[in-house]
């Protein structure tokens, strides 16, 4: 067995608490992604979550699915991000994960995605659409290749919590709201009531996503937590520059990961 | 049945914030199953709000043009607002009540579930939001009128195709930003458990009476029961009752648009592939990378681009059988009824209808054939005029 993915995983979370940026991959082209990939690195960013577009991304608000519907639009397809990802590999040394739903692994066959995340330097997927209960759908071939399943917990998941908590790896990405992904004034979530649960059964880290978009967010949910992921602020931003939008998402970065530092 | 899985298909790959209303909904069901009270009241509902029995009708003319097997007509159509739909969403709507919900959500591809649902909110109280894309709701502005008539909000879908997969993914992403008093009112056997097993419950109804029907009207079974299939509900209710009497074909007449060999289709037995989408494993119309490819018919209420898994697992094993039906031979079929017969069928029934034409007259005069009737044809009237070039707009 290659525990790559998870170790790398790990070490992402050595440095303070870690900031988690999300982008659509091949938003707004294959290129910027791989530019937005090395920016982020060096702005600060301790892991990447690239999301394999999708034609209907049931768990994401609007600005994530316009990214999506560029992406595609734009002409990106698995093989073409599995390139740039191991074009990008040979700069970016920071632990990177994909958001996929379930279908793009399965029609790509789950042994060959696999194989295809190793050859590339995936280290994780976060499946959206893979409760707890469907785990069994890619358990077995991820422990072969070694890429970590990040499981998710939410605000409805309760006593779900105790046992997600004890099969997780790499880290839990604690969903702060109900909902879909998008920018949210603020959280009403008792997240620490969530991250509490999760420690008395295990010490992988949990990071929170969902609804954050400013610094004084990011550090309150740093605070309870081992990190912060986010996405539609950035992909954004990205929506909003397009080709231009580097320096605008490294800043971004920069500004938020020196907040929760 | 192992953890809501029909053979391989079935399942329940939703996002977590769903989890816990999905196991809710299930525990909930099988409560609500074996409780007398509630089958009573649901009874009660089906037969003095719905209409049930709905009729077996034998169409005797259609039978002695085609020349070969007795056709009967199992009328749907008939039932309160006009399709096998209300069977469903009176059970569901019911079970939301039991549970102590206060608003149900659906989505709609031509309004006939998005109807239903309206219909039975008003009746049990219950707020209702219906979501349909865009598209549709420009296509189907009358249905439209009509749920807000009943006292339903209706959001127009805007993402993606903006028609019923999109509903359908809204609905999702609605549930799951309320899930506390919301129930999603699913309209099809489709969906994660336990929702493909519980609507072709509330639709089983209409095969156990087409079997005692046919039973006090011919004394034996039928030799094939017909139905068209989108979703798959009005035929896997249809079905279900046959399942284990194998001596009756099942056939589902699925959308072939201009015709499975164009891009033009709802076909997904045909010419879809295993995939998981919609909370299912089942079979879907995708392209090599798994994106959810666009389908296209003529019937707004065929126009998905997956199936129920249990109608994956029926055609995977063999035990029905599942037929491409174009829109011409549909159309044909909608005016084909309507003359012989003084029954304007929905335009998804009437792709049941035009396949019984086709293998009819090949079939022996002692044999029958029971052609399920899920929808009446009002609705369609409009569209088959603009198909036949007349300029009539609702």
């Amino acid at each position: 067995m290659n525990n790559s993915g998870y170790e790398r995983i790990a070490r992402a979370f050595d440095h303070g608490k870690a900031f988690i940026p999300f982008i659509t991959g091949g938003d707004p082209s294959l290129e910027v992604t791989r530019q937005l990939l090395i920016a982020m690195e060096q702005a600060g960013a301790d892991l990447i979550e690239i999301g394999l577009p999708f034609s209907d991304p049931i768990a994401e608000g609007e600005v994530i699915q316009e990214a999506t519907y560029r992406a595609l639009t734009a002409g990106c397809t698995t093989d073409k991000l599995f390139d740039l990802v191991k074009e990008a590999r040979k700069d970016v040394k920071i632990p990177m994960v994909f958001l996929t739903y379930l279908n793009s692994v399965f029609s790509y066959g789950k042994e060959a995605f696999l194989k295809r995340c190793v050859g590339c330097g995936i280290d994780g997927l976060i499946v959206p659409d893979l409760p707890f209960e469907e785990k069994g759908e890619l358990l077995d071939v991820c422990k072969e290749y070694g890429v970590a399943i990040i499981s998710l917990i939410a605000p409805t998941s309760k006593e779900r919590i105790r046992a997600i908590a004890k099969e997780a790896e790499g880290f839990i990405y604690v969903v702060s709201s109900l909902g879909v992904t998008g920018v949210r004034s603020e959280i009403t979530t008792n997240v620490e009531e969530m991250t509490d649960m999760v420690r008395q059964v295990t010490d992988v880290p949990c990071a929170i996503g969902f609804g954050i978009s400013r610094p004084e967010q990011a550090v309150q949910m740093a605070g309870v937590s081992d990190g912060a992921i986010v996405g539609s602020a950035i992909v954004r931003i990205i929506g909003e520059q397009g080709e231009k939008c580097v320096p605008a998402v490294a800043e971004y970065v920069k500004q938020m990961k020196d907040a929760i530092r | 049945m192992e953890n809501g899985k029909f053979g391989v298909f079935g399942g329940q790959y939703v996002p977590e914030t769903l989890m816990t209303a999905v196991h809710e909904v299930e525990a909930a069901y099988e409560k609500y199953k074996a409780d007398p009270q509630f089958q009573a009241e649901l009874d009660d509902l089906m037969k003095n709000y719905a209409g049930r029995p709905s009729l077996l009708y034998y169409a005797e003319k259609m039978t002695k043009d085609l020349g070969g097997a007795k056709i009967y007509l199992k009328r749907e159509d008939l039932n309160h607002t006009g399709s096998h739909k209300i069977n469903n969403v009176l059970g569901q709507v019911l079970l939301a009540k039991k549970m102590g919900k206060t608003r149900v959500i659906a989505e709609t591809g031509a309004g006939q579930h998005g109807v239903a649902t309206a219909t039975a909110a008003a009746l049990m109280n219950m707020e209702c939001e219906i979501f349909m894309g865009k598209e549709d709701t420009d296509r189907q502005a009358l249905n439209v009128f009509r749920m807000e008539l009943l006292g339903a909000k209706v959001h127009p879908v805007t993402s993606g195709t903006m028609t019923l997969k999109d509903a359908v993914n809204e609905t999702m992403r609605e549930w799951s930003r309320r899930v506390d008093d919301t129930l999603y009112v699913l309209g099809s056997v489709m969906g994660p458990h336990p929702f493909p097993m519980m609507v072709r419950d509330f639709q089983k109804v209409i095969g156990k009476e087409i079997k005692e029907q046919l039973m006090g009207l011919e004394g034996r079974l039928p030799d094939a029961v017909l139905a068209c299939v989108g979703g798959g509900s009005n035929a896997m209710g249809a079905f279900y009752e046959f399942i284990p009497e194998t001596s009756v074909k099942l056939i589902g007449c699925e959308a072939a648009g201009l015709g499975v060999d164009t891009e033009k289709h709802a076909a997904t037995i045909a010419k879809g592939s295993t995939g998981i989408f919609h909370g299912m494993k089942s079979l879907f119309c995708q392209n090599k990378d798994g994106q959810i490819t666009p389908v296209y018919s003529l019937s707004a209420g065929l126009d998905y681009p997956g199936i129920g898994p249990e109608h994956a697992n029926l055609a995977k094993t063999g035990r029905a059988s599942y037929v491409p039906v174009t829109d011409e031979e549909a159309v044909a079929a909608f005016e084909y009824l309507s003359r012989t017969e003084g029954i304007i069928p929905a335009l998804e029934s009437a792709h049941a209808v035009a396949h019984a034409r086709k293998i009819g007259p090949d079939m022996a005069k002692d044999q029958i054939l029971v052609i399920n009737l899920s929808g009446r044809g009002d609705k369609d009237v409009a569209a088959i005029a603009r198909y036949r070039g007349v300029e009539l707009y609702e």
